[in-house]
């Protein structure tokens, strides 16, 4: 018998190794990450008359009132860049980390219909979350240019891209990194309990005000030194503060060479211990979900 | 191409909540010291109908079982007998507790038609959609297109969101997906039995088509005999999380529907334990039988032989005017005839064990089963006996001077009749 000799296509087992990742079955499975990506994309806006107008509202709005309380009220200075620019790069990039966070963390609950029926490599939703959004910032990323050619040339802001900008897709690379190492970790601890699930929401909201989003890394150090190891040890506070040089290379923004690379070693580490915690659950989360 | 080896899975009962924390702790700590999991020592055997304090419960226990290539296997059992677990793990949905399965093919599952449907995309994004998540490629599902939307029926509609479709026209649509999956091994559960009756026929025909034209090896849950019966070539029956028969496709049916009729287990006879019998403190039940006139208990019998049923019973304490009555039902659960035993007893009874019998003569039962039912009571104060059908028995026809029916003779009896014919 010839077909004896065959090895096992593959093989369910109760054992579980400590390390199981099949890049190839995804790789297969490619078709389904974009048009799930496809399917996020269209349906968020169907019905709507703004359609794709709405994802340019919320981070504009947002803006207003981050320019309105903390820089005219609380007079955080953002100088050299103009207030509202400043706000509105960081809430850019703010929003990308967050939705990759929090729906790469409900990847298990949102999905138990579909999981509970059929299977495919888990890992693809998560992945096609990231890719969605990554569109969703792509669109949002038009007005912050729009307005940044605005201050440039009618504001006569001196702010200027120079060769740091090349580290804009590392910075947006590593957001997507952090939310989805995060998420995934997060996702796998709520999937029997869901008291996490419901620390998330506002831990995300407390995040990011110790993260540098509505100020400057300089302007915490220079009015709380004490407090200084927020940010100095807060690899987020660092990818804020990153992204933003990259788009501005200000002298009161802080970036290092150093700085990037231990948050970009701890950032894959993160993803890979996410993506083992999630292979693991993923076999059996159906159960308790 | 399939292989099953000592599969188990375990499911824990009740909530997810401190109960089950303490539980998950307790696993952790055996599994840091290379222990095994405390838990899979314990539970209860898969029955839904027995209450148990056991938080957990076996759905699989020890499943071994091979498919071959080309096979059709059809999976039976009774509600919760474990079938649908079953195909959640061949098709990966989750893991098994212990044991392993191997497979030399891709696995497509159909567990339920239309997973992942979007009501705001289109019919044909759906199909895209629904085709990729069952593990079609973008190409496979582009080069097949036209074909599922004719097979769905649904031309018309097919650009317009699912979400104004009626819910006999998603199914269609889902299945003609599915229909068009081209896996080495297909898991199929019971979705047949959906869409109107003209969907139905093209369904099982295409099923058809699948397993004897195209040679695939499927996997199909289902409690249609009828359907069971047309598409599978073997059968494997399951009963309380464990194979209960494998074999032959009519011979499973067989088993099974023998099973679930369970009176028939008893073959003629069924006996209690004290604490189990059917009964009060007065009055128990201790053993029911159905004996031919050679005395031998047997659950079949020709229908130019008496039946005697012998019933034992316990009297706990004394009783007065005390009547067992008897009815014979037939499967239709008409009652046959009805007879009590104060017509040839002292009806005042002492405490022990009574034995009664009574005899049905030869050629009066029509062809058929019959289910014995016995109550108990004293007339106008109380029950002593709830009305309990407790023991079947067959009567077959018999080849009779060269006279074979073919079919049963209707009627709720088939008394042998006297014709008396002069000619005048």
């Amino acid at each position: 018998m010839k077909e004896t000799q065959d090895p096992w296509l593959f093989e369910i087992s109760s054992k579980r190794k400590l390390v199981e990742l099949n890049f190839k079955e995804i790789w297969r499975y490619r078709d389904l990450m974009l048009l799930f990506v496809k399917r996020d994309l269209v349906t968020v806006y169907k019905q709507t008359i703004l359609g794709p107008l709405w994802f340019f509202i919320q981070p504009l709005f947002t803006s207003v009132i981050f320019t309105l309380v903390f820089n005219n009220i609380a007079s955080i200075k953002t100088d050299p860049i103009p207030a509202f620019l400043f706000n509105l790069s960081g809430i850019t990039a703010w929003n990308y980390f967050k939705v990759c966070l929090s729906s790469t963390s409900n990847t298990f609950r949102s999905n138990a219909g579909i999981f509970g029926k059929v299977y495919f490599p888990r890992f693809i939703v998560p992945l096609s979350n990231v890719v969605s959004n990554l569109f969703k910032l792509g669109i949002q990323l038009v007005i912050l240019v729009g307005f940044y050619v605005y201050y440039v040339f009618y504001d006569h802001a001196t702010i200027a891209p120079d060769k740091h900008l090349l580290l804009f897709p590392v910075y947006v690379f590593l957001m997507a990194i952090y939310g989805l190492g995060l998420g995934m970790i997060i996702s796998t601890m709520t999937t029997k309990y869901r008291d996490l699930s419901l620390l998330l929401t506002f831990a995300i909201q407390l995040l990011m005000y110790v993260s540098a989003v509505p100020y400057p890394m300089s302007q915490l150090k220079a009015k709380v030194p004490q407090y200084a190891w927020l940010v100095d040890y807060n690899p987020l506070a660092q990818i804020m503060e990153g992204f933003r040089y990259s788009l501005f290379t200000t002298s009161n923004l802080h970036f290092s060479w150093n700085g990037l690379a231990w948050v970009a070693t701890l950032g894959i580490a993160l993803f890979f211990v996410g993506l083992l915690l999630f292979n693991r659950t993923e076999k059996t989360f159906i159960d308790t979900v | 191409m399939l292989k099953i080896e000592n599969v188990s899975k375990q499911y824990r009962l009740g909530l997810v909540g401190t109960g089950s924390l303490v539980h998950d702790l307790n696993r952790f700590w055996h599994q840091l010291r290379g222990k095994e999991d405390p838990y899979l020592k314990v539970g209860a055997v898969n029955d839904r109908s027995k209450k148990s304090d056991e938080a957990y419960v076996w759905a699989l226990q020890e499943i071994n079982f091979e498919v071959m290539e080309g096979e059709v296997l059809g999976i039976i059992g009774k509600n919760g007998a474990g079938k649908s677990t079953l195909l959640k793990l061949l098709s990966r949905v989750t893991g098994p507790t212990t044991g392993t399965i191997k497979s030399r093919g891709r696995i497509a599952s159909l567990l339920e038609v239309g997973t992942g449907f979007h009501p705001e995309l289109t019919g044909r994004e759906n199909i895209f959609l629904n085709g990729a998540i069952l593990g079609m490629t973008k190409a496979e599902i582009a080069s097949k297109i036209d074909e599922i939307i004719a097979f769905s029926g649904c031309e018309r509609y097919i650009d317009t969101p699912v979400k104004r479709y009626s819910s006999g026209m998603t199914v269609r649509l889902a299945f003609a997906v599915a229909a068009h999956l081209e896996p080495d091994i297909l898991v199929i559960d019971e979705v047949l039995a959906v869409g109107d009756a003209e969907f139905q026929k093209k369904a099982i025909g295409k099923m058809q088509e699948i397993s004897h034209g195209q040679g695939r090896t499927v996997l199909f849950v289902s409690h249609n005999m009828a359907s069971v019966k047309k598409l599978c070539t073997r059968g494997l029956v399951l009963e309380n999380g464990r194979i209960a028969f494998t074999g032959d496709i009519e011979d499973c049916v067989e088993h099974y529907l023998k099973k679930e009729d369970r009176f028939s287990e008893s073959e003629g006879e069924i006996q209690w334990l004290p604490e189990e019998a059917p009964g009060t403190e007065e009055f128990r039940l201790r053993k029911v039988q159905t004996v031919s006139t050679e005395g031998i208990v047997q659950a079949s019998f020709l229908d130019n032989q008496p039946v005697t049923i012998q019933v034992a019973a316990e009297v706990l304490q004394p009783l007065r005017n005390m009547r067992l009555n008897f009815k014979l039902f037939n499967h239709k659960e008409i009652v046959v005839f009805t007879t009590s035993s104060h017509l040839s007893e002292a009806v005042d009874k002492a405490p022990g064990v009574y034995h009664y019998e009574i005899t049905i003569p030869p050629l009066l039962l029509n062809q058929g089963t019959y289910k014995i039912n016995l109550q108990a009571g004293i007339p106008g104060q109380r029950q002593i006996l709830l009305s309990t059908k407790v023991l079947s028995f067959r009567v077959e026809k018999i080849t009779d001077s060269g006279t074979t029916y073919s079919t049963v003779l209707p009627g709720v009896v088939a008394p042998k009749i006297d014709w008396k014919i002069t000619q005048q």
